[in-house]
């Protein structure tokens, strides 16, 4: 077992460890935001090894459970403006409307937020109001839309019409991504890239905010 | 057009060049292989040809013409054929899995097939006249909605009921059964199932926790402590739901018996007999969902594979019972938690594959043909499922590279699937036909193909699902010697 270091205990799935060490830490008046630098860390990691194909769905998941319990434990310790850090972009995500699968959403999720993306995640079946509504309210450069099922091709379509419609595309991204989802259908949805699986899709984004050109 | 005929073209190109990735330890299944040939394949043979001789037999069934009749044999000798690997058959066989296709294609709603049994029944009738496939899949997949409201149930939205009634219905994933659960589950699956399980997915049955083991009924004296609960109010209110819930079913049951059986009259089988499920899938679906099964492989590896295998017998039991009930041997087995992305390759072998070989070989040793449908890409599970005996099992697959499969699997089992369904929804007649054809040419060598949408079949192109069938009828036909 790797013997107290957070960042490993996460990595290597130690859960109970993990948050006993982050307990005792805290008891011992460590400065939690060090604690939250290491928990950041970590699940970089994580999503490198994901994007490795070293770790996969049920290493996402769990670890993801272990940093929830730990920011849970941590967050009411810390004052909200110190947590500012310095993101790379700001990207939208949502299951469209009609559809309430969340597994390949949040997975792009956990990816975007290890690369160093704001991730606003507005849940599943998030209708084209919503969608329009939040836009506005954030300004992202990215907008995610995730599908399982094939009615979510129209949804995106409806989407990202209203989207282009109400002039809110400009400088802004649309990427689209689901089990069911090719570049037949990034062209029927009118959408500008489709992520062949979440891995694809973080590389895409990052291009796209880095300025490099995906095709 | 003539793009979009280009970027399927393109499109199969590049999935031709796809290679699995194959980084599988060979040991293990080659043990497997060894012990395979202790169980005698003669025996199995001759058990899967009974099968087959009950099927082509239609004892129960008076076909309007002669023609229906030999339709219907040719058909299921097509499929036969195609799955035993004995012999070509005289065409690639084609057949649909369909969601609720045949009620968009009548202008129907989801909802309408699932309160109105009448709707349903013509409807699916017409799909199946309209369409001609080799075998249809019964009516039983939009189920009886009445039922769910009745009973409350809380495992799916559906249609007009959480979702809107123009679309199918969807799991709600929970733990449905918790983390702490799985010694109750391993020592009294019905049990826990009665108690446990069935009050929490349905309202009106939750009064069922109520009630005490069966196995507490034993001699005089317990009789009446065993019987009591059956006379709480609220147990015989949640057991008046249930009978009213069954009598709908048993009227559900009827049509669905009665479009068979004239389905089969008109020349058309059924090409589901039973259905089952993997045992990981049993319990990572509807008892622990995903994220708690995922969770489940790390905090209690040594629990989930006890249920699993506990689960086996049961899920052996379940595909018998309804091969039985038909006639038709072939058992549909959906696959959901197995898929490349869910699980890494020793995950799968540790996890998955264990019970769910020893599910496929239980309903093999009964005579009846597994059909696995593995929905998303089952790449790199190629080289360990393809540790079965030959010519007993086919294997649905969806977006798998079909040319890997026909290499790898194609000398022991029966490959079907892979029209993608973005195709069907949103691709034009003349891609259809292109890419039907190149899928046959790549995948039905020498038999052992059957051709099949990859995914369920929703709202597509009813003119792209006709191309799909067309063309498999004129391009697939093999050349015999």
């Amino acid at each position: 077992m790797p013997n107290d270091d957070l960042v490993n205990l996460i990595i290597e799935i130690y859960e109970d460890e993990a948050i006993e060490l982050v307990k005792k830490r805290v008891e011992q008046g460590e400065d939690p935001l060090i604690i939250l630098e290491e928990v950041q860390k970590a699940m970089s990691i994580v999503g490198e090894k994901y994007q490795n194909n070293e770790y996969f769905l049920s290493e996402l998941i769990m670890t993801g459970e272990i940093t929830k319990q730990i920011t849970d434990f941590i967050h009411p310790l810390v004052k909200s403006n110190q947590q500012q850090q310095k993101k790379i972009g700001k990207v939208i995500i949502g299951t469209v409307f009609g559809d309430i699968h969340d597994i390949g959403k949040d997975i792009v999720k956990f990816l975007l937020d290890s690369n160093g993306f704001e991730v606003i995640d507005l849940g599943v079946d998030v209708s084209k109001e919503k969608f329009i509504e939040k836009i506005k309210e954030t300004n992202p450069d990215i907008i995610a839309l995730s599908g399982f099922l094939t009615l979510a091709y129209e949804s995106m379509k409806e989407i990202i019409e209203a989207i282009k419609k109400s002039g809110l595309k400009e400088n802004k991204k649309i990427i689209i991504g689901g089990g069911q989802i090719d570049e037949s259908i990034q062209d029927y949805v009118g959408a500008d890239a489709f992520g062949k699986d979440a891995i694809e899709a973080v590389k895409i984004a990052k291009n796209w905010v880095s300025g490099e050109n995906v095709e | 057009m003539l793009n979009k005929i280009k970027f399927w073209k393109k499109y199969i190109k590049s999935e031709e060049k796809t290679k699995p990735k194959m980084e599988i330890k060979r040991s293990r299944t080659k043990e497997l292989t060894e012990k395979e040939l202790m169980i005698d394949l003669s025996e199995l043979n001759e058990k899967q040809e009974k099968m087959f001789e009950r099927w082509l037999s239609a004892e129960n069934f008076e076909f309007i013409s002669p023609e229906a009749e030999k339709s219907y044999r040719e058909r299921i000798l097509r499929i036969k054929d195609a799955i035993q690997l004995k012999k070509v058959p005289d065409r690639v066989p084609v057949v649909l899995s369909i969601g609720f296709f045949p009620a968009y294609y009548s202008g129907l709603t989801p909802r309408d097939v699932m309160y109105d049994y009448d709707k349903l029944y013509s409807a699916w009738k017409r799909y199946v006249l309209d369409f001609q496939p080799d075998a249809h899949i019964g009516c039983f997949v939009p189920g009886p909605g009445r039922i769910f409201d009745l009973l409350d149930y809380k495992l799916y939205a559906w249609p007009g009921h959480g979702t809107s009634p123009e679309h199918s219905y969807q799991c709600l994933e929970k733990e449905y059964m918790k983390r702490d659960e799985y010694d109750a589950l391993i020592e009294d699956p019905s049990g826990f199932f009665r108690s446990v399980y069935l009050p929490r997915i349905f309202g009106a049955l939750e009064p069922l926790k109520n009630l005490s083991p069966l196995t507490n009924i034993l001699e005089i004296v317990f009789v009446g402590g065993g019987i009591l609960p059956y006379g709480l109010p609220e147990v015989q209110e949640a057991y008046k739901k249930l009978l009213e819930a069954g009598s709908e079913a048993l009227k559900w049951g009827g049509i669905l018996g009665a479009f068979d059986k004239e389905m089969a009259e008109l020349g058309y089988p059924n090409f589901f007999g039973g259905a089952t499920k993997a045992p990981f899938d049993t319990l990572g679906d509807t008892l622990r969902g995903t994220r708690g099964i995922m969770m489940d492989i790390h905090r209690q590896p040594k629990k989930l594979l006890e249920a699993c295998e506990r689960l086996v017998p049961l899920m052996i039991k379940f595909g018998v019972a309804g091969v039985q009930m038909s006639g038709n041997p072939i058992v549909f087995i959906p696959l959901h938690k197995g898929a490349d992305s869910f699980l890494s390759n020793e995950q799968y072998k540790e996890f998955y594959w264990p019970s769910f070989r020893k599910l496929l070989m239980g309903l093999i040793e009964e005579g009846c043909i597994p059909f696995p449908y593995a929905e998303g890409s089952y790449n790199t599970r190629l080289e360990i499922i393809k540790d079965l005996p030959k010519g007993k099992v086919i294997w649905g697959l969806d977006l798998t590279d079909m040319t890997a499969a026909k290499t790898i699997l194609g000398s022991s089992a029966c490959i079907a699937g892979n029209v993608p369904i973005t195709l069907l929804n949103v691709g034009a007649p003349e891609q259809v036909k292109y890419y039907t054809e190149a899928l046959i040419d790549s995948a039905s060598e020498n038999g052992g193909f059957i051709m099949m949408n990859g995914t369920v079949i929703e709202e597509a192109k009813p003119e792209n699902v006709k191309m799909m069938i067309n063309t498999t009828k004129e391009y697939g036909i093999y050349k015999q010697n």
